[in-house]
């Protein structure tokens, strides 16, 4: 195991985020908190309290679960398809590093960057809404299982990828509507019965169920389905992972 | 000497069908600068990069240094530095986080006094905190050599690190190469200016086609090339190579109207004045007189040149 090399990856795409910062962290800030006032304040007022807790508090959980996924996926993509891109890959291909060690600091990065965004918004919520975590050790959980495992989708996009169109089309065609429709903003039951029992082929709605439950102790489904199907995202990632890593698809003729 | 680098039956076919390398045989000695001629698309990167580990074999063995390159490939690889043809860095990173990253990648800690040599050798050192993208294209050319320079490896590929580059900067890195190879690196260089080779290389190997066609001892090659040959035109045809001047090969032509005599330009004596005065004791009125050198090139193109149709 070639430790150094996971170490320098790593390094080097976290001075990336550092370098800017201004992006990194602003915008996230600013969209949280325009999300807080549209929805918390503005519609917020208007709606009554969701399974015993306020409105605003409600969707914290959901919110923090769409920038880190969306984090996630899109810094672990460029993360991956900007060597592509500019030519650098040529180092990481003769390196005497395995694909797993590529794969462990290029991850490894993103996932402490949107976990990084994830907790400043957190500490974002705090100034709008009065929030009390009950399982604070399923809340680190859940929020580092998601870090990671969409990461790893990142990772794999990134490598598929092979223009800039297709690096922004699974966040955004794919990403960004399960967040929206897996119970970010609202609880499931609010829905229609038909319309409940298609959200639960929505893999978001176990992650943002889980999630929430950490804070508040509520959930749209069990606990246990929501751990299992995080395990499982994250498995069926790092099966691809394992499968480019054994084929070369897309990285080595 | 012995072979650090040994590549054996080696053969790349792509997905496409595209055969572009077809069973070469190669071993680099240790310590010796070894120039890959050939036109573009010969499978000169492909034999590079094949080597290095970014193309993966489609069968044949690789050793570096003893390890071989696909069961072995963290100890193989770890002697190679490589600098490819295209202009391919960061732009957004200094030069010196550039190139710590690269030795970081081959699993060596951080060295800023190493790297810091490094770029003195190469006339770097100033720009060091500088942004690559604000580098000339000789500079970042010269980053490129840093980076694969940054993890002290023993073979150093060079894939056409020229092209492209004007004189006076190709000169400049002709020295760079000079004083690699004084350091005891092997060197291994792609090029199609046939003076480059003539200039750096202990060796010369001519590709095309995806196969070695030739591989020599410079000397060799320039002792070749040292062969000149005068052709003297007659004003008359003559049928024979007249008696007298039997003593020297001569190649008469098959009109009879021309006689060629191959001479070593670096002989104490070339021969020349007896020659021509034994012509005219033999009687033969010369109308022309022509010497040719054949060259490095003229072997090259000869090597390369498609069949006649």
């Amino acid at each position: 195991m070639n430790f150094n090399a996971v170490w320098t990856i790593y390094v080097f795409e976290m001075r990336r985020f550092f370098r800017t910062i201004t992006q990194s962290l602003i915008s996230p800030v600013l969209s949280t908190s325009l999300y807080f006032v549209v929805f918390g304040a503005a519609i917020g007022s208007r709606i009554q309290e969701v399974e015993g807790v306020s409105y605003g508090a409600f969707i914290v959980p959901g919110l923090i679960m769409l920038s880190v996924m969306t984090q996630a996926t899109s810094n672990a993509s460029f993360g991956i398809y900007f060597p592509k891109f500019i030519g650098t890959i040529y180092e990481l291909l003769s390196a005497p590093i395995s694909f797993l060690e590529v794969v462990a600091g290029y991850v490894g990065a993103a996932a402490t960057k949107a976990l990084f965004i994830g907790v400043i918004i957190l500490i974002t919520a705090f100034f709008f809404v009065d929030i009390e975590i009950k399982h604070p050790v399923a809340m680190v959980l859940f929020l580092v299982l998601t870090c990671v495992s969409f990461s790893l989708l990142g990772f794999i996009i990134g490598i598929w990828a092979d223009n800039f169109e297709k690096l922004q089309l699974i966040p955004l065609l794919v990403i960004t509507p399960l967040v929206f429709l897996g119970g970010s903003f609202y609880s499931i039951t609010m829905l229609p019965p038909v319309w409940q029992t298609i959200t639960l082929f929505n893999p978001v709605v176990y992650l943002i169920s889980g999630f929430r439950w950490s804070f508040f102790g509520e959930a749209d489904v069990a606990i246990g389905v929501s751990l299992f199907a995080i395990a499982l995202f994250t498995g069926i990632c790092l099966a691809i992972i394992w499968w480019i890593f054994r084929t070369g698809w897309r990285i080595r003729q | 000497m012995s072979a650090i680098v040994s590549v054996k039956n080696l053969r790349k076919a792509y997905a496409g069908g595209f055969e572009a390398l077809k069973s070469v045989n190669l071993d680099i000695e240790e310590g010796e600068i070894l120039a890959l001629l050939g036109p573009n698309g010969a499978g000169k990167t492909t034999l590079i990069s094949t080597v290095c580990g970014i193309t993966v074999p489609t069968s044949g063995t690789i050793t570096v240094g003893g390890h071989d390159t696909q069961t072995d490939f963290r100890a193989a690889r770890s002697l190679i530095g490589l600098v490819p043809q295209e202009i391919n860095l960061e732009p957004f990173e200094t030069v010196m986080n550039s190139v710590s990253f690269s030795r970081g990648l081959f699993g060596k800690p951080r060295n800023d006094a190493y790297i810091e040599d490094v770029l003195r050798q190469l006339s770097l050192h100033d720009k060091k905190d500088d942004k690559i993208m604000t580098l000339s294209g000789g500079m970042k050319r010269r980053v490129l050599i840093a980076k694969a320079l940054s993890h002290e490896p023993r073979v150093l590929f060079l894939d056409e690190p020229t092209a492209g580059v004007d004189v006076e900067l190709r000169k400049d890195m002709w020295e760079v190469v000079a004083g690699l190879k004084a350091s005891g690196v092997t060197i291994i260089l792609t090029t199609h200016y046939i003076e480059e080779a003539e200039a750096i290389a202990d060796r010369v190997g001519v590709i095309n086609k995806g196969e070695i066609l030739l591989i020599q001892d410079k000397a060799d090659l320039m002792a070749q090339m040292g062969q000149k040959q005068l052709k003297i035109e007659l004003a008359e045809a003559t049928s024979a190579i007249p008696a007298e001047l039997s003593r020297y090969e001569l190649w008469r032509a098959d009109d009879g109207l021309s006689l060629t005599y191959s001479y070593d330009t670096k002989g104490e004596r070339t021969g020349i004045t007896t020659l021509l005065n034994d012509l005219q004791k033999a009687g033969l009125q010369m109308k022309d007189i022509q010497t040719q050198q054949s060259s490095l090139e003229d072997i090259f193109v000869g090597l390369v040149k498609e069949p006649a149709q």
